[in-house]
Protein backbone atom coordinates (compact mmCIF):
# COMPACT_ATOMS: atom_id res chain seq x y z
CA UNK A 1 0.00 0.00 0.00
CA UNK A 2 1.07 3.58 -0.91
CA UNK A 3 1.16 6.35 1.39
CA UNK A 4 -2.46 6.49 2.87
CA UNK A 5 -1.96 10.12 3.04
CA UNK A 6 -2.63 10.18 -0.53
CA UNK A 7 -5.96 9.10 -0.35
CA UNK A 8 -9.16 11.58 -0.19
CA UNK A 9 -12.02 10.84 1.10
CA UNK A 10 -13.80 8.67 -1.29
CA UNK A 11 -10.95 6.66 -1.84
CA UNK A 12 -10.80 5.88 2.11
CA UNK A 13 -14.25 5.11 2.75
CA UNK A 14 -14.49 2.54 -0.30
CA UNK A 15 -11.12 1.31 0.42
CA UNK A 16 -12.20 0.91 3.72
CA UNK A 17 -15.59 -0.44 2.78
CA UNK A 18 -13.87 -2.83 0.67
CA UNK A 19 -11.31 -4.04 3.40
CA UNK A 20 -8.16 -2.86 1.48
CA UNK A 21 -6.77 -1.28 4.82
CA UNK A 22 -8.59 -0.27 8.10
CA UNK A 23 -9.52 2.64 9.00
CA UNK A 24 -7.21 2.52 12.24
CA UNK A 25 -4.62 2.28 9.67
CA UNK A 26 -5.83 5.97 7.86
CA UNK A 27 -6.28 7.92 10.80
CA UNK A 28 -2.35 6.62 12.19
CA UNK A 29 -1.38 7.52 8.64
CA UNK A 30 -2.69 11.10 9.11
CA UNK A 31 -2.24 11.26 12.68
CA UNK A 32 1.35 11.06 11.82
CA UNK A 33 1.72 13.13 8.78
CA UNK A 34 -0.31 16.27 11.09
CA UNK A 35 2.87 16.39 13.62
CA UNK A 36 5.61 16.12 10.78
CA UNK A 37 3.16 19.19 9.42
CA UNK A 38 3.84 20.85 12.71
CA UNK A 39 5.65 23.43 10.78
CA UNK A 40 2.79 25.05 8.53
CA UNK A 41 0.75 26.03 12.19
CA UNK A 42 -2.23 24.96 10.34
CA UNK A 43 -3.79 23.14 13.34
CA UNK A 44 -4.63 24.49 16.47
CA UNK A 45 -5.50 21.56 18.80
CA UNK A 46 -4.53 18.00 17.56
CA UNK A 47 -7.06 15.61 18.53
CA UNK A 48 -5.82 12.05 17.73
CA UNK A 49 -7.62 10.43 20.17
CA UNK A 50 -11.48 11.57 18.76
CA UNK A 51 -10.27 10.67 15.04
CA UNK A 52 -8.56 6.90 16.33
CA UNK A 53 -11.56 6.72 18.02
CA UNK A 54 -13.99 7.36 14.95
CA UNK A 55 -11.70 4.76 13.09
CA UNK A 56 -12.16 1.78 15.73
CA UNK A 57 -15.83 2.44 15.37
CA UNK A 58 -15.34 2.14 11.90
CA UNK A 59 -13.35 -1.12 11.56
CA UNK A 60 -15.82 -2.41 14.01
CA UNK A 61 -18.97 -1.26 12.14
CA UNK A 62 -17.39 -3.13 9.05
CA UNK A 63 -17.03 -5.86 10.51
CA UNK A 64 -20.72 -5.64 11.41
CA UNK A 65 -21.91 -4.68 8.27
CA UNK A 66 -23.48 -1.25 9.73
CA UNK A 67 -20.84 0.98 7.93
CA UNK A 68 -21.65 4.86 7.97
CA UNK A 69 -21.62 7.16 4.93
CA UNK A 70 -18.15 8.79 6.40
CA UNK A 71 -16.78 5.76 8.19
CA UNK A 72 -12.98 5.74 8.43
CA UNK A 73 -12.78 9.39 6.67
CA UNK A 74 -11.19 11.58 9.61
CA UNK A 75 -11.29 15.35 9.32
CA UNK A 76 -9.92 18.60 10.00
CA UNK A 77 -12.65 21.20 11.65
CA UNK A 78 -12.44 24.98 11.06
CA UNK A 79 -11.64 26.45 14.66
CA UNK A 80 -15.06 28.80 14.25
CA UNK A 81 -16.98 25.43 14.80
CA UNK A 82 -18.11 24.93 18.72
CA UNK A 83 -16.44 21.07 19.69
CA UNK A 84 -17.67 19.73 22.72
CA UNK A 85 -14.72 19.50 25.20
CA UNK A 86 -12.29 20.63 22.48
CA UNK A 87 -11.08 24.34 22.61
CA UNK A 88 -12.62 26.21 20.43
CA UNK A 89 -10.92 29.87 19.73
CA UNK A 90 -12.25 31.54 16.54
CA UNK A 91 -8.59 32.25 15.96
CA UNK A 92 -8.79 35.23 18.89
CA UNK A 93 -7.44 35.58 22.06
CA UNK A 94 -10.40 36.54 23.55
CA UNK A 95 -11.52 32.92 23.46
CA UNK A 96 -8.02 31.08 24.40
CA UNK A 97 -8.76 28.22 26.61
CA UNK A 98 -12.76 28.00 26.03
CA UNK A 99 -14.37 24.56 25.85
CA UNK A 100 -17.82 24.29 24.65
CA UNK A 101 -19.84 22.13 25.79
CA UNK A 102 -21.97 21.59 22.89
CA UNK A 103 -21.58 20.54 19.51
CA UNK A 104 -21.74 22.31 16.33
CA UNK A 105 -24.89 20.92 14.49
CA UNK A 106 -22.51 20.70 11.14
CA UNK A 107 -19.52 19.07 12.95
CA UNK A 108 -22.09 16.38 14.70
CA UNK A 109 -23.44 15.83 11.77
CA UNK A 110 -20.51 14.64 10.41
CA UNK A 111 -19.36 12.58 13.15
CA UNK A 112 -23.20 10.91 12.84
CA UNK A 113 -21.47 10.14 9.84
CA UNK A 114 -19.16 7.97 11.00
CA UNK A 115 -16.00 10.67 10.55
CA UNK A 116 -13.63 11.08 13.14
CA UNK A 117 -11.98 14.61 13.66
CA UNK A 118 -8.14 15.12 13.39
CA UNK A 119 -8.49 18.35 15.02
CA UNK A 120 -9.40 22.07 15.02
CA UNK A 121 -7.61 24.11 12.51
CA UNK A 122 -5.99 27.78 12.14
CA UNK A 123 -8.10 30.48 10.71
CA UNK A 124 -8.03 34.60 10.83
CA UNK A 125 -9.24 35.73 14.00
CA UNK A 126 -12.96 35.33 13.77
CA UNK A 127 -12.79 34.74 9.90
CA UNK A 128 -12.16 38.30 9.41
CA UNK A 129 -9.13 38.09 7.06
CA UNK A 130 -7.83 36.86 3.34
CA UNK A 131 -4.32 35.69 4.56
CA UNK A 132 -4.53 33.77 7.80
CA UNK A 133 -2.72 36.68 9.51
CA UNK A 134 -5.35 37.73 11.64
CA UNK A 135 -4.75 34.89 13.90
CA UNK A 136 -4.56 35.19 17.30
CA UNK A 137 -1.93 32.23 17.16
CA UNK A 138 0.02 32.84 14.43
CA UNK A 139 -0.01 32.57 10.61
CA UNK A 140 -0.62 29.32 8.97
CA UNK A 141 1.87 28.61 6.16
CA UNK A 142 0.84 27.65 2.90
CA UNK A 143 2.55 24.32 1.21
CA UNK A 144 2.89 25.77 -1.97
CA UNK A 145 6.39 27.83 -2.57
CA UNK A 146 7.34 29.84 -5.39
CA UNK A 147 9.34 27.83 -8.17
CA UNK A 148 12.08 30.88 -7.77
CA UNK A 149 14.34 29.19 -5.21
CA UNK A 150 13.62 32.10 -3.04
CA UNK A 151 11.65 30.20 -0.10
CA UNK A 152 9.24 33.52 0.98
CA UNK A 153 6.80 32.09 2.91
CA UNK A 154 3.34 32.31 1.07
CA UNK A 155 -0.45 32.67 2.73
CA UNK A 156 -2.59 29.51 2.38
CA UNK A 157 -5.14 32.63 1.82
CA UNK A 158 -7.81 32.82 4.40
CA UNK A 159 -9.70 32.89 6.58
CA UNK A 160 -9.95 28.93 6.23
CA UNK A 161 -6.26 29.33 5.72
CA UNK A 162 -5.51 26.66 8.53
CA UNK A 163 -7.82 24.21 6.17
CA UNK A 164 -6.75 25.02 2.82
CA UNK A 165 -3.08 24.73 4.06
CA UNK A 166 -3.80 21.05 5.69
CA UNK A 167 -5.89 19.36 2.69
CA UNK A 168 -2.95 20.85 0.22
CA UNK A 169 -0.24 19.25 2.51
CA UNK A 170 -1.84 16.71 3.20
CA UNK A 171 -2.77 16.44 6.88
CA UNK A 172 -6.20 15.67 6.11
CA UNK A 173 -8.49 14.33 3.03
CA UNK A 174 -11.04 16.82 4.05
CA UNK A 175 -11.87 19.52 6.09
CA UNK A 176 -14.89 22.32 6.52
CA UNK A 177 -14.56 25.84 6.67
CA UNK A 178 -17.10 28.61 6.56
CA UNK A 179 -17.45 31.41 3.84
CA UNK A 180 -19.01 34.74 4.63
CA UNK A 181 -17.39 36.60 2.09
CA UNK A 182 -14.68 34.21 -0.36
CA UNK A 183 -13.11 32.41 3.32
CA UNK A 184 -13.64 28.80 1.47
CA UNK A 185 -13.32 29.81 -2.06
CA UNK A 186 -9.89 32.10 -2.19
CA UNK A 187 -7.71 29.78 0.21
CA UNK A 188 -9.09 26.71 -2.20
CA UNK A 189 -7.84 29.00 -5.28
CA UNK A 190 -4.95 30.01 -3.01
CA UNK A 191 -3.89 26.08 -2.26
CA UNK A 192 -4.78 24.27 -5.52
CA UNK A 193 -7.87 22.69 -3.61
CA UNK A 194 -11.40 22.44 -4.01
CA UNK A 195 -13.96 24.18 -1.80
CA UNK A 196 -17.48 24.94 -2.11
CA UNK A 197 -19.95 27.34 -0.27
CA UNK A 198 -23.24 26.09 -0.27
CA UNK A 199 -26.47 28.11 -0.99
CA UNK A 200 -27.00 30.23 2.32
CA UNK A 201 -29.28 28.25 4.56
CA UNK A 202 -28.26 24.51 3.56
CA UNK A 203 -25.86 24.27 6.47
CA UNK A 204 -26.60 25.07 10.11
CA UNK A 205 -24.81 27.87 11.69
CA UNK A 206 -26.20 26.80 14.63
CA UNK A 207 -22.44 26.54 16.65
CA UNK A 208 -20.47 28.07 14.68
CA UNK A 209 -18.46 31.20 16.14
CA UNK A 210 -21.01 34.58 14.12
CA UNK A 211 -19.08 36.83 12.29
CA UNK A 212 -22.03 37.97 9.99
CA UNK A 213 -24.81 35.91 10.62
CA UNK A 214 -26.89 36.97 6.95
CA UNK A 215 -23.66 35.48 5.21
CA UNK A 216 -22.06 33.07 7.06
CA UNK A 217 -22.31 29.52 5.57
CA UNK A 218 -20.50 26.50 6.22
CA UNK A 219 -19.40 24.29 3.46
CA UNK A 220 -16.18 21.36 2.56
CA UNK A 221 -12.87 22.12 1.42
CA UNK A 222 -10.90 18.91 -0.40
CA UNK A 223 -8.85 17.48 -2.83
CA UNK A 224 -11.64 16.83 -5.75
CA UNK A 225 -15.13 17.91 -6.39
CA UNK A 226 -16.65 14.40 -5.78
CA UNK A 227 -15.02 14.67 -2.26
CA UNK A 228 -16.71 17.98 -1.57
CA UNK A 229 -20.13 16.36 -3.15
CA UNK A 230 -19.75 14.16 -0.19
CA UNK A 231 -18.60 15.84 2.56
CA UNK A 232 -21.47 18.57 1.96
CA UNK A 233 -24.47 16.00 1.61
CA UNK A 234 -22.74 14.96 5.32
CA UNK A 235 -22.94 18.61 6.37
CA UNK A 236 -26.16 19.78 4.92
CA UNK A 237 -29.36 19.51 6.30
CA UNK A 238 -32.72 21.02 8.10
CA UNK A 239 -31.78 22.38 11.73
CA UNK A 240 -34.61 23.65 13.70
CA UNK A 241 -31.97 25.38 16.03
CA UNK A 242 -30.74 27.97 13.40
CA UNK A 243 -33.98 29.99 12.61
CA UNK A 244 -32.37 30.46 8.71
CA UNK A 245 -31.74 26.77 8.01
CA UNK A 246 -34.01 25.46 5.19
CA UNK A 247 -36.25 23.21 5.18
CA UNK A 248 -35.32 21.23 2.60
CA UNK A 249 -34.07 17.84 2.30
CA UNK A 250 -30.36 17.07 1.24
CA UNK A 251 -29.87 15.82 -2.60
CA UNK A 252 -27.71 13.05 -3.15
CA UNK A 253 -24.96 15.33 -4.73
CA UNK A 254 -22.93 12.55 -5.19
CA UNK A 255 -24.98 10.06 -6.45
CA UNK A 256 -26.01 12.80 -9.12
CA UNK A 257 -22.71 14.01 -10.12
CA UNK A 258 -21.78 13.95 -13.67
CA UNK A 259 -19.27 15.60 -15.64
CA UNK A 260 -21.75 16.95 -18.35
CA UNK A 261 -22.53 20.09 -19.49
CA UNK A 262 -23.42 19.72 -22.91
CA UNK A 263 -26.53 22.37 -23.15
CA UNK A 264 -25.73 24.28 -20.33
CA UNK A 265 -25.10 28.11 -21.13
CA UNK A 266 -22.08 29.62 -18.99
CA UNK A 267 -22.25 33.38 -18.39
CA UNK A 268 -19.41 35.40 -18.36
CA UNK A 269 -19.85 38.45 -16.66
CA UNK A 270 -17.89 40.88 -18.31
CA UNK A 271 -18.08 43.02 -15.04
CA UNK A 272 -15.87 40.86 -14.06
CA UNK A 273 -13.12 41.67 -16.15
CA UNK A 274 -11.38 44.17 -13.95
CA UNK A 275 -8.14 46.77 -14.07
CA UNK A 276 -4.88 45.10 -12.36
CA UNK A 277 -5.24 41.46 -12.42
CA UNK A 278 -2.51 39.46 -14.10
CA UNK A 279 -2.57 38.33 -17.19
CA UNK A 280 -2.20 35.06 -16.10
CA UNK A 281 -5.66 34.87 -14.07
CA UNK A 282 -7.45 36.12 -17.78
CA UNK A 283 -5.06 33.56 -19.45
CA UNK A 284 -6.47 30.80 -17.26
CA UNK A 285 -10.04 32.45 -16.97
CA UNK A 286 -10.10 32.11 -21.18
CA UNK A 287 -8.51 28.45 -20.44
CA UNK A 288 -11.36 27.72 -18.86
CA UNK A 289 -13.92 29.07 -21.03
CA UNK A 290 -12.96 26.89 -23.71
CA UNK A 291 -12.41 24.10 -22.04
CA UNK A 292 -15.87 24.46 -20.88
CA UNK A 293 -16.85 25.68 -24.49
CA UNK A 294 -15.46 22.03 -25.20
CA UNK A 295 -17.29 19.98 -22.89
CA UNK A 296 -20.48 21.50 -24.63
CA UNK A 297 -21.70 24.51 -22.71
CA UNK A 298 -22.58 27.08 -24.35
CA UNK A 299 -20.76 30.35 -23.76
CA UNK A 300 -22.62 33.75 -23.37
CA UNK A 301 -21.52 37.44 -22.12
CA UNK A 302 -23.75 38.54 -19.30
CA UNK A 303 -23.87 41.52 -17.73
CA UNK A 304 -24.31 41.74 -13.37
CA UNK A 305 -24.04 45.60 -13.48
CA UNK A 306 -23.45 46.18 -9.70
CA UNK A 307 -20.79 43.86 -9.25
CA UNK A 308 -18.14 47.20 -8.53
CA UNK A 309 -20.89 48.24 -5.51
CA UNK A 310 -20.41 44.49 -3.94
CA UNK A 311 -17.20 44.77 -2.03
CA UNK A 312 -18.45 48.43 -0.77
CA UNK A 313 -21.70 46.77 0.10
CA UNK A 314 -20.12 43.79 2.27
CA UNK A 315 -17.97 46.21 4.04
CA UNK A 316 -20.53 47.41 5.46
CA UNK A 317 -22.86 44.73 6.12
CA UNK A 318 -20.31 42.33 7.52
CA UNK A 319 -18.64 44.83 9.78
CA UNK A 320 -22.00 46.11 11.09
CA UNK A 321 -23.35 42.66 12.02
CA UNK A 322 -20.01 41.31 13.50
CA UNK A 323 -19.91 44.71 16.01
CA UNK A 324 -23.21 43.27 16.98
CA UNK A 325 -22.90 39.80 16.78
CA UNK A 326 -19.06 40.16 18.87
CA UNK A 327 -20.65 42.38 21.07
CA UNK A 328 -21.09 39.12 23.13
CA UNK A 329 -17.22 39.21 24.22
CA UNK A 330 -17.74 40.50 27.54
CA UNK A 331 -15.47 39.16 30.11
CA UNK A 332 -18.55 37.26 31.96
CA UNK A 333 -19.71 34.79 30.44
CA UNK A 334 -17.14 33.17 28.71
CA UNK A 335 -13.58 33.70 27.12
CA UNK A 336 -11.22 36.52 28.76
CA UNK A 337 -11.67 38.76 31.54
CA UNK A 338 -9.83 41.59 32.61
CA UNK A 339 -10.06 43.77 35.42
CA UNK A 340 -8.63 46.24 35.90
CA UNK A 341 -7.98 47.43 39.56
CA UNK A 342 -10.32 50.40 41.23
CA UNK A 343 -12.13 49.56 37.83
CA UNK A 344 -16.15 48.94 37.56
CA UNK A 345 -17.97 47.45 35.27
CA UNK A 346 -17.66 49.47 31.90
CA UNK A 347 -13.73 49.42 32.22
CA UNK A 348 -14.04 45.63 32.72
CA UNK A 349 -15.64 45.22 29.21
CA UNK A 350 -13.47 48.11 27.70
CA UNK A 351 -10.09 46.35 28.99
CA UNK A 352 -11.18 42.84 28.32
CA UNK A 353 -12.18 43.31 24.35
CA UNK A 354 -9.02 45.57 24.60
CA UNK A 355 -6.62 42.83 25.45
CA UNK A 356 -8.60 40.32 23.48
CA UNK A 357 -9.67 41.15 19.69
CA UNK A 358 -6.84 41.81 17.72
CA UNK A 359 -6.37 44.88 15.23
CA UNK A 360 -8.43 44.09 12.09
CA UNK A 361 -11.33 42.79 14.43
CA UNK A 362 -11.39 46.03 16.21
CA UNK A 363 -11.32 48.00 13.28
CA UNK A 364 -14.29 45.72 11.82
CA UNK A 365 -15.80 46.34 14.88
CA UNK A 366 -15.69 49.82 14.81
CA UNK A 367 -16.73 50.56 11.35
CA UNK A 368 -19.75 48.23 11.92
CA UNK A 369 -20.63 50.51 14.84
CA UNK A 370 -19.82 53.65 13.23
CA UNK A 371 -21.87 52.53 10.27
CA UNK A 372 -24.94 51.74 12.90
CA UNK A 373 -24.83 55.14 14.91
CA UNK A 374 -27.31 57.19 15.28
CA UNK A 375 -27.41 59.75 12.33
CA UNK A 376 -25.18 57.14 9.93
CA UNK A 377 -27.63 54.01 9.59
CA UNK A 378 -29.41 55.17 6.79
CA UNK A 379 -26.62 56.73 4.68
CA UNK A 380 -24.19 53.33 5.25
CA UNK A 381 -26.23 50.56 6.95
CA UNK A 382 -29.42 51.03 4.85
CA UNK A 383 -28.09 52.13 2.11
CA UNK A 384 -25.71 48.77 1.74
CA UNK A 385 -28.80 46.85 2.10
CA UNK A 386 -30.64 48.25 -0.66
CA UNK A 387 -27.03 47.59 -3.18
CA UNK A 388 -27.90 44.07 -1.58
CA UNK A 389 -31.12 43.70 -3.20
CA UNK A 390 -29.85 45.70 -6.26
CA UNK A 391 -26.89 42.63 -6.82
CA UNK A 392 -29.49 40.06 -5.87
CA UNK A 393 -31.76 41.33 -8.38
CA UNK A 394 -28.68 41.17 -11.01
CA UNK A 395 -28.12 37.55 -10.67
CA UNK A 396 -32.16 36.99 -10.74
CA UNK A 397 -31.71 38.64 -14.17
CA UNK A 398 -28.63 37.09 -15.22
CA UNK A 399 -30.35 33.66 -14.83
CA UNK A 400 -32.74 34.52 -17.76
CA UNK A 401 -29.70 33.96 -19.76
CA UNK A 402 -27.42 31.56 -18.20
CA UNK A 403 -27.38 28.99 -16.04
CA UNK A 404 -23.78 29.05 -14.17
CA UNK A 405 -21.02 31.92 -13.81
CA UNK A 406 -17.67 31.47 -14.51
CA UNK A 407 -14.81 33.79 -13.12
CA UNK A 408 -11.64 33.90 -11.28
CA UNK A 409 -11.45 32.96 -7.84
CA UNK A 410 -9.09 35.46 -7.01
CA UNK A 411 -7.29 38.47 -8.47
CA UNK A 412 -4.21 36.63 -7.75
CA UNK A 413 -2.02 33.75 -6.66
CA UNK A 414 -1.04 33.52 -2.93
CA UNK A 415 1.13 36.40 -1.84
CA UNK A 416 3.64 36.63 0.68
CA UNK A 417 3.10 36.81 4.37
CA UNK A 418 3.34 40.40 5.04
CA UNK A 419 3.09 41.41 1.73
CA UNK A 420 -0.90 43.24 2.23
CA UNK A 421 -1.15 43.80 5.96
CA UNK A 422 -0.43 47.60 6.04
CA UNK A 423 -3.03 48.53 3.45
CA UNK A 424 -6.37 47.13 4.86
CA UNK A 425 -8.46 47.76 1.31
CA UNK A 426 -5.79 46.30 -0.34
CA UNK A 427 -6.34 42.75 1.46
CA UNK A 428 -10.37 43.10 0.83
CA UNK A 429 -9.49 43.23 -2.82
CA UNK A 430 -8.84 39.89 -2.52
CA UNK A 431 -12.30 38.84 -2.00
CA UNK A 432 -13.86 40.79 -4.97
CA UNK A 433 -15.05 38.18 -7.14
CA UNK A 434 -16.24 35.98 -4.34
CA UNK A 435 -18.15 38.55 -2.08
CA UNK A 436 -21.14 39.16 -4.71
CA UNK A 437 -22.40 35.79 -5.09
CA UNK A 438 -21.81 36.10 -1.15
CA UNK A 439 -24.08 38.75 -0.69
CA UNK A 440 -26.88 36.54 -2.71
CA UNK A 441 -26.35 33.58 -0.93
CA UNK A 442 -25.58 31.92 -4.38
CA UNK A 443 -23.20 28.54 -4.27
CA UNK A 444 -20.44 28.61 -5.64
CA UNK A 445 -17.29 26.13 -5.87
CA UNK A 446 -13.32 27.40 -6.46
CA UNK A 447 -11.97 24.22 -8.31
CA UNK A 448 -8.01 24.27 -9.96
CA UNK A 449 -7.49 25.32 -13.08
CA UNK A 450 -3.69 26.06 -13.36
CA UNK A 451 -0.50 27.29 -12.21
CA UNK A 452 1.21 30.81 -12.98
CA UNK A 453 4.74 31.64 -14.24
CA UNK A 454 5.57 31.26 -10.28
CA UNK A 455 4.53 27.69 -10.11
CA UNK A 456 1.33 28.89 -8.20
CA UNK A 457 -2.00 27.51 -8.11
CA UNK A 458 -4.84 29.38 -9.90
CA UNK A 459 -8.82 28.86 -9.25
CA UNK A 460 -12.17 29.49 -11.02
CA UNK A 461 -15.07 29.80 -9.90
CA UNK A 462 -18.53 28.63 -10.76
CA UNK A 463 -21.81 30.30 -9.08
CA UNK A 464 -25.44 28.57 -9.43
CA UNK A 465 -28.84 29.81 -8.99
CA UNK A 466 -29.62 29.75 -5.55
CA UNK A 467 -30.25 25.86 -4.28
CA UNK A 468 -28.58 24.22 -7.36
CA UNK A 469 -25.02 23.16 -6.15
CA UNK A 470 -26.17 19.80 -8.11
CA UNK A 471 -25.25 22.36 -11.59
CA UNK A 472 -22.54 23.95 -9.83
CA UNK A 473 -20.81 20.40 -8.83
CA UNK A 474 -21.31 18.91 -12.26
CA UNK A 475 -19.89 21.72 -14.09
CA UNK A 476 -16.86 21.60 -11.78
CA UNK A 477 -16.69 17.87 -12.57
CA UNK A 478 -16.34 18.72 -16.05
CA UNK A 479 -14.08 21.84 -15.14
CA UNK A 480 -11.95 19.28 -13.19
CA UNK A 481 -11.71 16.67 -16.00
CA UNK A 482 -10.11 18.63 -18.58
CA UNK A 483 -8.05 21.00 -15.96
CA UNK A 484 -6.25 17.44 -15.41
CA UNK A 485 -4.89 19.84 -12.19
CA UNK A 486 -2.53 16.95 -10.68
CA UNK A 487 0.34 19.50 -9.16
CA UNK A 488 0.69 19.27 -6.11
CA UNK A 489 3.19 20.97 -3.08
CA UNK A 490 5.94 18.61 -1.95
CA UNK A 491 6.91 18.16 1.60
CA UNK A 492 9.60 20.54 2.46
CA UNK A 493 8.90 21.35 6.45
CA UNK B 1 -15.34 60.80 5.05
CA UNK B 2 -12.65 62.06 7.42
CA UNK B 3 -12.67 60.38 11.29
CA UNK B 4 -11.21 62.40 13.37
CA UNK B 5 -9.51 61.58 16.74
CA UNK B 6 -12.13 62.68 18.69
CA UNK B 7 -14.87 60.84 16.61
CA UNK B 8 -12.68 57.71 16.88
CA UNK B 9 -12.96 57.76 20.63
CA UNK B 10 -16.69 58.20 20.82
CA UNK B 11 -16.74 55.06 18.14
CA UNK B 12 -14.82 53.02 20.50
CA UNK B 13 -16.76 53.88 23.90
CA UNK B 14 -19.74 52.94 22.24
CA UNK B 15 -18.31 49.18 20.65
CA UNK B 16 -16.22 48.68 24.76
CA UNK B 17 -13.01 49.18 23.57
CA UNK B 18 -10.40 51.24 25.53
CA UNK B 19 -8.29 52.61 22.92
CA UNK B 20 -4.76 54.10 23.74
CA UNK B 21 -3.70 57.71 22.09
CA UNK B 22 -1.54 55.94 19.82
CA UNK B 23 -4.04 53.51 18.58
CA UNK B 24 -6.64 56.60 17.70
CA UNK B 25 -3.57 58.32 16.58
CA UNK B 26 -3.89 55.38 14.07
CA UNK B 27 -6.94 54.20 13.76
CA UNK B 28 -8.43 57.70 12.52
CA UNK B 29 -6.64 57.87 8.93
CA UNK B 30 -7.09 53.91 8.76
CA UNK B 31 -10.85 54.43 9.39
CA UNK B 32 -11.16 57.13 7.24
CA UNK B 33 -9.47 55.53 4.37
CA UNK B 34 -12.04 52.91 4.74
CA UNK B 35 -15.01 55.04 5.45
CA UNK B 36 -13.64 56.90 2.13
CA UNK B 37 -13.64 53.85 0.01
CA UNK B 38 -17.46 52.87 1.13
CA UNK B 39 -18.57 56.19 0.38
CA UNK B 40 -18.97 54.79 -3.77
CA UNK B 41 -22.25 53.35 -2.81
CA UNK B 42 -24.17 57.00 -2.71
CA UNK B 43 -23.50 57.17 -6.32
CA UNK B 44 -26.33 54.08 -6.59
CA UNK B 45 -29.58 54.98 -7.19
CA UNK B 46 -31.93 52.86 -4.75
CA UNK B 47 -34.54 54.57 -5.53
CA UNK B 48 -37.51 52.53 -4.90
CA UNK B 49 -35.08 49.76 -3.61
CA UNK B 50 -36.31 47.91 -0.47
CA UNK B 51 -33.12 46.76 2.14
CA UNK B 52 -32.55 43.35 1.70
CA UNK B 53 -34.04 41.24 4.63
CA UNK B 54 -33.51 37.59 3.62
CA UNK B 55 -31.25 36.39 0.61
CA UNK B 56 -33.04 32.98 0.78
CA UNK B 57 -36.92 33.09 0.83
CA UNK B 58 -38.00 31.71 4.10
CA UNK B 59 -40.26 32.00 6.64
CA UNK B 60 -39.76 32.18 10.54
CA UNK B 61 -40.94 29.41 12.13
CA UNK B 62 -42.68 29.18 15.67
CA UNK B 63 -42.27 26.20 17.84
CA UNK B 64 -43.89 25.16 21.15
CA UNK B 65 -43.60 27.61 23.92
CA UNK B 66 -41.98 24.93 26.25
CA UNK B 67 -38.46 24.41 28.04
CA UNK B 68 -36.44 22.52 25.70
CA UNK B 69 -32.65 22.84 26.44
CA UNK B 70 -33.48 23.64 30.23
CA UNK B 71 -31.20 22.60 33.77
CA UNK B 72 -28.02 22.98 32.57
CA UNK B 73 -27.18 26.22 34.70
CA UNK B 74 -23.67 24.42 35.12
CA UNK B 75 -22.91 24.32 32.03
CA UNK B 76 -23.73 27.62 31.25
CA UNK B 77 -21.23 28.70 33.78
CA UNK B 78 -18.78 26.28 33.03
CA UNK B 79 -16.88 28.51 30.80
CA UNK B 80 -17.41 31.64 32.78
CA UNK B 81 -13.92 33.46 34.26
CA UNK B 82 -15.82 33.75 37.08
CA UNK B 83 -19.19 32.41 38.91
CA UNK B 84 -20.71 32.31 42.20
CA UNK B 85 -23.34 30.81 43.84
CA UNK B 86 -24.22 29.78 40.40
CA UNK B 87 -24.44 33.01 39.22
CA UNK B 88 -22.33 35.03 36.65
CA UNK B 89 -20.05 37.28 39.02
CA UNK B 90 -19.13 40.89 37.53
CA UNK B 91 -17.34 43.72 39.20
CA UNK B 92 -19.75 45.75 42.00
CA UNK B 93 -22.15 47.82 39.89
CA UNK B 94 -24.17 49.57 42.49
CA UNK B 95 -22.85 51.38 45.39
Amino acid sequence: MSDLTDLGVARIRDGVAAGDFSAREVAEAYVARIEAGRPLNAFLVETPDHALAAADAADRARASGALKPLSGVPLGIKDLFCTEGVQTTAGSKILEGYTPVYESSVSANLFAAGAGMLGKLNMDEFAMGSSNETSGYGPVLSPWRRNDGGNVALTPGGSSGGSASAVAARLAPGVTGTDTGGSIRQPAAFTGITGIKPTYGRCSRWGIVAFASSLDQAGPMARDVRDCAILLEAMAGFDPKDATSLKLDVPKWEANLAADVRGKRIGIPKEYRIDGVPAEIDAVWEQGIAWLRDAGAEIVEVSLPHTKYALPAYYIIAPAEASSNLARYDGVRYGLRVQPAQGGLDDMYEATRAAGFGAEVKRRIMIGTYVLSAGFYDAYFNQAQKVRTLIARDFERVWEHCDLLLTPTAPSAAFGLGEKMADPIAMYLNDVFAVPASLAGLPAISVPAGLDGQGLPLGLQIVGKALDEQGVLNAALAFEERAGFTARAEAWW
Amino acid sequence: MSVDAKTVRHIAKLARIAVSDAEVAALAPELSNILGWIEQLQEVDVAGVEPMTAVIPNVLRLRDDVVTEGGIRDQILANAPAAEHGFFAVPKVIE
